[in-house]
């Protein structure tokens, strides 16, 4: 192998050069062609002006054959905020790991603790280098410290990955220990095993796209958070996503200008159906309630049937859960639960109040979803929206049904308010399913002609007994709305409960429902 | 030719296409009913139907075909 630094007098800018090229120019042109940028370009174009300060450039220089050790690690603004970064050079041996490799990386890592500024991994690599393993794998530095670090800096700052290229064996779990990932489409993966080693070691012939693709993790198993469809596009987001974010747990994210919500010929109260049964787009109600362009959605292909997002109102950051009754009928499900618990948490750990958005029937039933778990899965979602401390606020926009209501943060987990829109219906069950359920025997002694009847009477005495005025009088819903009033309502509300401060209870941690 | 699925368990109510039918992205091919809810399935494609594959009241499970389209 040619070494390219080891003459007996080093150039300093010579090296300084070689080493900033990356690897060889055959590895630039393969990446260039899958649209996949150099390293320091990403960078470039992801900060506000470029790397700061970068750390240990020299890291490897005597191999001469692996500039950087294959990773960049520095400092530098993100929305003129200070950030910390790690970022693979794939076309150095593809992006693999070495000792010095980690090493940078776990030192990246304690200098964002330390500073206490937010954590970005630009992942592109295949891995371990199996040859270096002892150096590199088994150590108290070895590679077992990154993931090690990532779970003690979670909830201390944001952090947060951008997987361009693959995320291979040990390596995906970067991806799995950060608030968000974000893929690229057709380049971005992550899998244990290659489907090489699919084939060989359990029998299974599958593509890599089907096996650990970025769209099967972003709508499949829920692993990747979004989809995006190049690198630029990647860049972009994180760069919005960011802005929502403060630096750590001690701080709060800025407020912006207050922007209206876009403008619509439909209003609020033209949208929502009064039939509770029938689909309406969530998605209508929330561009009416928050700033103009201001969501930036999480999980957006993944369990359709719950919206996750982050958003501005009145300039104040907000995070959103909320059901979709377009989708599956806004029904919960095991995924969807899933989905609702880490959001919550990821606003809880940075101080983002949340605002639920309910319409719900309740949780899925049936052979399926009981198989699946759905149960600790519900049981997940409620645990995770007791434990929040930040301002909660529970809109019941048309039914909330059953647990439905428990998980949406109904009025027994402490919201600091409970808001009905008059469409909103509160109940264990809707009046269809109540009344089959008290009155099957009666309904069927009756004889055929006369059931519809006695249904329909017994199903309005019902909603009369569950009336939201009526709810409301017994304080069950703190107040009612009309649809319009609603962001106003919001505007104040997120306003007066700013300086919230509780602490949920004294332990070591609970035995969480996963 | 690929096929509509239902995206989770209930009954069909209504089918909204017939065979021979031309649809758009995103368009509603059937409604089914579920947890006392009208569920929409919309094709995810443009295309022809070219089969039936369920009849209204049919009880479809997650994943089971309403109609294949091409």
């Amino acid at each position: 192998m040619v070494n390219r630094f080891m003459s007996k007098e080093i150039n300093h800018e010579e090296l300084r050069e070689s080493i900033e090229r990356g690897g060889g120019d055959k590895y630039h042109e393969k990446n260039a062609e899958k649209g996949k940028m150099f390293v320091r370009e990403r960078l470039k174009r992801l900060l506000d002006n470029d790397l700061d300060v970068e750390d240990a450039f020299f890291a490897n220089a005597m191999d001469g054959n692996l500039p950087a050790d294959g990773v960049v690690t520095g400092l530098g603004k993100l929305n003129g905020q200070t950030v910390a970064v790690m970022a693979n050079d794939s076309t150095v041996k593809a992006g693999s790991w070495g000792k010095r490799t980690v090493e940078k990386i776990i030192r990246i890592q304690e200098t964002a603790m330390k500073l206490e500024v937010p954590m970005l991994y630009l992942v592109d690599s295949a891995g371990a280098r199996i040859t270096d393993q002892i150096e590199m794998f088994p150590n108290r530095r070895g590679a077992g410290r990154i993931f090690y670090n990532q779970v003690k800096m979670s909830g201390h700052v944001p952090q947060v990955c951008l997987l361009f290229g693959p995320s291979a064996a040990g390596g995906a779990y970067i991806p799995a220990f950060c608030d968000i990932v974000v893929m690229v489409e057709g380049n971005a993966s992550m899998y244990l095993g290659s489907p090489r080693m699919a084939e060989k070691v359990i029998g299974e012939k599958v593509s890599l796209e089907e096996m650990g693709g970025a769209r099967m993790h972003c709508s499949v198993s829920g692993v990747g958070d979004v989809l995006v469809k190049d690198e630029q596009e990647a860049i972009e987001y994180v760069q919005k996503y960011m802005t929502y974010f403060p630096q750590n747990f001690r701080s709060r994210t800025e407020e912006v200008e207050s922007l209206d919500p876009q403008a619509f010929d439909k209003s609020i109260a033209d949208l929502i159906p009064d039939n509770q049964n029938a689909p309406f787009d969530m998605y209508e109600l929330i561009n009416r309630l928050i700033d103009v362009d201001s969501f930036c959605e999480i999980k957006r292909e993944f369990a359709k049937e719950l919206i996750t997002g982050l958003a501005r109102i009145d300039g104040k950051v907000v995070g959103i859960v909320a059901n979709q009754p377009r989708m599956k009928g806004g029904v919960l499900f095991h995924d969807s639960a899933d989905k609702a618990a880490k959001f919550m948490q990821l606003c809880d750990a940075y101080n983002i109040p949340l605002l639920f958005l309910a319409d719900i029937p309740g949780f899925m039933i049936g052979t399926r979803v009981e198989r699946a778990g759905i149960i600790r899965h519900g049981a997940k979602m409620i645990s995770a929206m007791s434990e929040v401390t930040v301002p909660k606020i529970c809109v019941v926009v048309r039914k909330a049904y059953g647990a439905g209501l428990y998980a949406m943060a109904g009025p027994a987990f402490e919201p600091d308010i409970t808001i009905a829109l008059p469409t909103a219906q509160i109940a264990v069950m809707g009046p269809e399913a109540a009344v089959n359920a008290v009155y099957a025997n009666k309904i069927a002694e009756l004889p055929e002609e006369e059931r519809p009847a006695f249904i329909k009477e017994k199903q309005e005495e019902y909603k009369e007994n569950i009336d939201i005025y009526r709810l409301a009088s017994e304080m069950v819903v703190d107040d009612i709305v009309q649809p319009n009033d609603l962001r106003k309502v919001l505007k104040s509300r997120l306003d007066v409960y700013q300086s919230k401060n509780i602490t949920f209870t004294e332990r070591k941690h609970g035995v969480y429902p996963v | 030719m690929s096929e509509i699925a239902a995206n989770m368990a209930g009954n069909v109510w209504k089918i909204l296409v017939k065979e021979g039918d031309q649809v758009e992205a995103g368009q509603d091919v059937a409604i089914l009913e579920s947890m006392k809810m009208e569920i929409p399935i919309a094709s995810e494609q443009a295309g022809t139907i070219k089969a039936l594959k369920v009849k209204e009241e049919d009880f479809v499970n997650e994943g089971d075909v309403i109609c294949e389209i091409e």
